[in-house]
């Protein structure tokens, strides 16, 4: 098999194999940066919860009308920003912190959208909420994903600032900008937005991972904030190239190969990485003068 | 500096959940004064600085800035919330101290670039511009939050504890930059522990132990009386306290 067979005909010949790329292409640089202000929130594992709260929303809007982008997006979307809200509500009027809020609300919130799913249709229907379906990307579909992309990066560079100030010295931020709280509810917004984006290509459980692994990864690489978000954006998009070809090569489902590609790249990193990576640690190297 | 009225403060109480940790306390910081706040652990020091910035409100009582708004207080935090394993070189900390001049979106020029080399240059750190905050000692982060201040440019400058576990030369370096403020007739504050280096170094101290022990210029404050008196003036903490009277009448 020649290179260009392996490497490049599956996305030559077949049009879904494009789309599935293009796709997932425009995931990995939305949701990338912001896995990356995740990760350094402590907030890795919020991603996963709210992939969990959509799963009613989306299952709302596929009880209404069936498989219909417009639908399943706006369920997701209401659901997963109702469940960030109230997560942050009762984070600052009761004694519980987010972490345990948000918990609460995702597991109801995913207790609800089963049952809703099993209402009406298969498991198969559920299946698809669940894993995506990224090789049967439409039009309307790739359009959507581009546009979260796009959006995701403009908010970002807009709150740029206060996002990294509200990550690494809170109450910095609060003695020179009231803008702490609205870019925290944006940030949240951008959160779920991207995970809505990603459950159509990959699945509620798997967007997650599209949006953490190549965070993860990426840190351990450098010290600067501006560089890991470069890296990230990229691991994600090596991650989706990567996984496809895996996926149409050895005839795997699509979405856990794409996840399992962003996995590989992160053991690497873990093994490797130049900022904390294992082999630094155990690898004697001389130390310095000064 | 333009001349302005100063802080004042009117029979303010600040405290927690109804507990008070500052007790009616009346004043006034004078604009261009150089004032220390000094009393034992647990006397609301750090307490009357958040209520100055404005991140507490008065349980009672009121705080008048005067012309000045919150915006215009730079505020040093006692053990600032920094997280140092954030991906970040000195110099972009050490930049943020221009957001008042840039806000979300200004971008930085030619003139920001020497500014900020000055500040870290006034607090000894040239050459550590690249530097990720995660290397830096306790001393350094210090002189880099201190650069950061320089840059803010606030009329009024409020230092909870800045000279914790600093060594004698740190804590001289940062002394010069707290003087050179004095010297623009910006309103400093601070709280200290060192009772020398207040009466060397500070025109006023408030000695506050819960309620105010004595006010004015440092030298007459800090006494042996006075400091003796505030060694026994914290009250336990008493979960069952009833309403303070004083309110009432």
């Amino acid at each position: 098999m020649s290179p260009y067979d392996l490497l490049i005909a599956p996305f030559a010949e077949f049009d879904f194999m494009k789309r599935a790329l293009v796709g997932s292409f425009a995931l990995a640089m939305g949701a990338a940066p912001v896995g990356v202000f995740l990760m350094l929130r402590r907030m890795s594992l919020t991603g996963d919860a709210m992939a969990h709260a959509i799963l009613p929303g989306a299952a709302v809007g596929y009880l209404v009308a069936g498989l219909s982008l417009p639908a399943m997006t706006l369920g997701g979307l209401i659901a997963g920003v109702t469940v960030a809200v109230l997560a942050g509500l009762v984070a600052r009027f009761t004694a519980l912190k987010e972490d345990a809020s948000l918990a609460a609300f995702y597991l109801l919130s995913l207790a609800v959208g089963v049952m809703l799913v099993s209402l009406r249709g298969s498991n198969v229907d559920l299946l698809h909420v669940l894993f995506g379906t990224v090789l049967a990307l439409d039009d309307a579909t790739l359009i959507l994903l581009a546009s979260i992309a796009s959006l995701t990066l403009v908010a970002m560079a807009a709150i740029y600032r206060p996002l990294v100030l509200e990550c690494m010295d809170p109450s910095f931020l609060r003695s020179v900008s009231s803008a702490g709280t609205p870019v925290h509810f944006i940030f949240l917004g951008l959160v779920v937005l991207n995970l809505v984006g990603g459950f159509h290509a990959l699945g509620t459980l798997l967007a997650v991972g599209l949006m953490m692994l190549p965070a993860a990864s990426a840190r351990l690489w450098t010290q600067d904030i501006s560089v890991i978000l470069l890296i990230s954006a990229a691991m994600g998009v090596v991650s989706g190239y990567a996984g496809l070809l895996v996926s149409y090569h050895l005839g795997l489902p699509t979405g856990p190969s794409v996840i399992s590609a962003a996995g590989a790249i992160y053991v690497l990193s873990l093994i490797f990485g130049a900022e904390g990576g294992f082999a630094r640690r155990f690898i004697p190297i001389r130390h310095l003068e000064a | 500096m333009s001349a302005t009225s100063g802080i004042l403060l009117d029979d303010v109480t600040l405290g927690y959940a109804r507990h008070p940790a500052v007790h009616h306390l009346s004043g006034a910081i004078g604009s261009g004064s150089l004032t220390a706040v000094v009393g034992p652990n647990g006397a609301g020091k750090s307490t009357l600085l958040k209520g100055i910035v404005g991140m507490l409100k008065p349980l009672s009582g009121s705080i008048g800035l005067g012309n000045l708004t919150r915006r215009d207080i730079a505020y040093l935090p006692q053990a600032a919330e920094i997280d140092r394993s954030f991906p970040m070189a000195v110099y972009d900390l050490v930049a943020m101290g221009l957001w008042k001049r840039h806000g979300l979106f200004g971008g930085m020029g030619r003139g920001d670039s020497q500014r900020i080399g000055d500040a870290l240059g006034a607090v000894g750190l040239t050459g550590f511009e690249n530097r990720p905050i995660g290397t830096l000692s306790g001393g350094q982060t210090q002189r880099a939050l201190f650069a950061r201040l320089l840059l803010q440019n606030a009329p009024v400058i409020l230092l909870d504890e800045p000279f914790n576990a600093l060594d004698t030369r740190t804590v001289s370096d940062l002394l010069d930059i707290i003087r050179r403020w004095h010297g623009e007739q910006r309103t400093v504050i601070a709280v200290l522990h060192d009772m020398d280096l207040v009466r060397a170094h500070f025109t006023d101290a408030l000695l506050l132990a819960r309620s105010p022990v004595a006010w004015g210029p440092a030298h007459e404050v800090l006494t042996a009386e006075n400091l003796f008196k505030a060694r026994h003036m914290i009250e336990a903490f008493d979960p069952e306290a009833a309403i303070c009277s004083r309110d009432a009448a």
